[in-house]
């Protein structure tokens, strides 16, 4: 089982890297625009607004 | 060409030359080392390894419908270039060490000198970490041609820009035999995560349902956005280190 356990370290390193809270807020963001744009409104502005949102709190964390 | 398709060739080309740039400081160092027949075979070997997962891979990316391709390379390429933008903006403001294929070319070779004498046979050494530097180089190449062909539908275009990458990069390494440390290779790396991470806010967006004003036109302003946005981020950053250093000296 260890080939697996490294396997799925590898994949989550890969793919996740040293922010999970990125990953996270991609997803939930994607979801919020899903939301929007299914009811029928405009939701073009909520990935730009959500990645320098994203980006500023990972740096402010990468400062501490 | 258009617009859009210049901003996919340039991104598909900055980020393969990067991912390029690394696997050749590998190969090198190895080869200058220990042995360039089994380094090269390490090479041979990572390509034939890419190129199967490529032609297992790329028809099944293809045949997905566009808007689930979209939502999902959209979300991953955000992740990666958030990642890449992230530690790019730390290297700018001179929070984090630049990377530096010198030093890293240095640890390599430290690395290969100290690892067993393979003699005149088989070395293993050599040919397992050109293999490994190559394949997950090539596959970080592979998956950036897929996902952004597949994306654009040009699939084609994605891949010249790719080889031409790597093919400028081996060139240039064969003539000067030592790691290209002059390449601007943090700004290649700034450039790279302001592409992936603009048109992972294009791909995301279509892809979870929503409709860009201007249409494909929008990417011309989301780079240049995500761009000054990412400098603007360099500012704030050294001038709160700047703040927290005076800070720190009248403590």
């Amino acid at each position: 089982m260890n080939w697996l356990v490294r396997a799925v370290h590898a994949v989550w390193e890969f793919v996740v890297g040293d922010d999970p809270a990125i990953a996270l807020g991609v997803v939930v963001a994607l979801g919020a625009t899903a939301l929007i744009a299914s009811a029928g409104a405009a939701a073009w502005w909520v990935m730009p607004l959500a990645v320098l949102a994203l980006l500023a709190l990972s740096l402010r964390r990468a400062m501490r | 060409m258009s617009g859009p398709q210049l901003a996919l060739f340039v991104s598909v080309f900055l980020a393969c030359a990067v991912e390029a740039v690394e696997a050749l400081t590998i190969v090198l160092a190895v080869g200058v080392t220990r042995s360039w027949r089994w380094a090269l075979t390490g090479v041979a070997a990572a390509t034939v390894a890419l190129a199967v997962v490529v032609a297992a891979l790329g028809p099944a990316l293809t045949a997905l419908p566009i808007n689930a391709l979209r939502v999902v390379v959209g979300a991953l390429l955000l992740i990666f270039g958030l990642q890449w933008l992230r530690k790019a903006v730390l290297r700018a403001a001179g929070l984090k060490a630049t990377h530096d294929e010198a030093k890293a070319f240095a640890a390599e070779t430290d690395a290969a000198r100290a690892a067993a004498s393979a003699g005149t046979g088989f070395d293993g050494y050599a040919f397992t970490i050109a293999f490994k530097g190559v394949l997950l180089e090539g596959l970080e190449v592979a998956f950036i041609v897929l996902t952004f062909g597949a994306n654009q539908h040009d699939i084609g275009l994605a891949a010249i820009a790719a080889v031409l990458a790597v093919a400028v990069v081996a060139a240039t390494g064969v003539a000067v035999r030592a790691p290209l440390a002059r390449v601007p290779e943090n700004a290649m790396k700034f450039s790279v995560g302001v592409m992936l991470t603009s048109f992972g806010i294009f791909w995301g967006t279509e892809g979870a349902g929503a409709s860009w004003p201007g249409g494909d036109a929008a990417l011309l302003v989301i780079i240049p956005g995500v761009l000054l946005a990412s400098l603007g981020f360099v500012q704030w950053l050294r001038r709160q280190h700047a703040v927290a250093t005076a800070v720190g000296g009248t403590a």
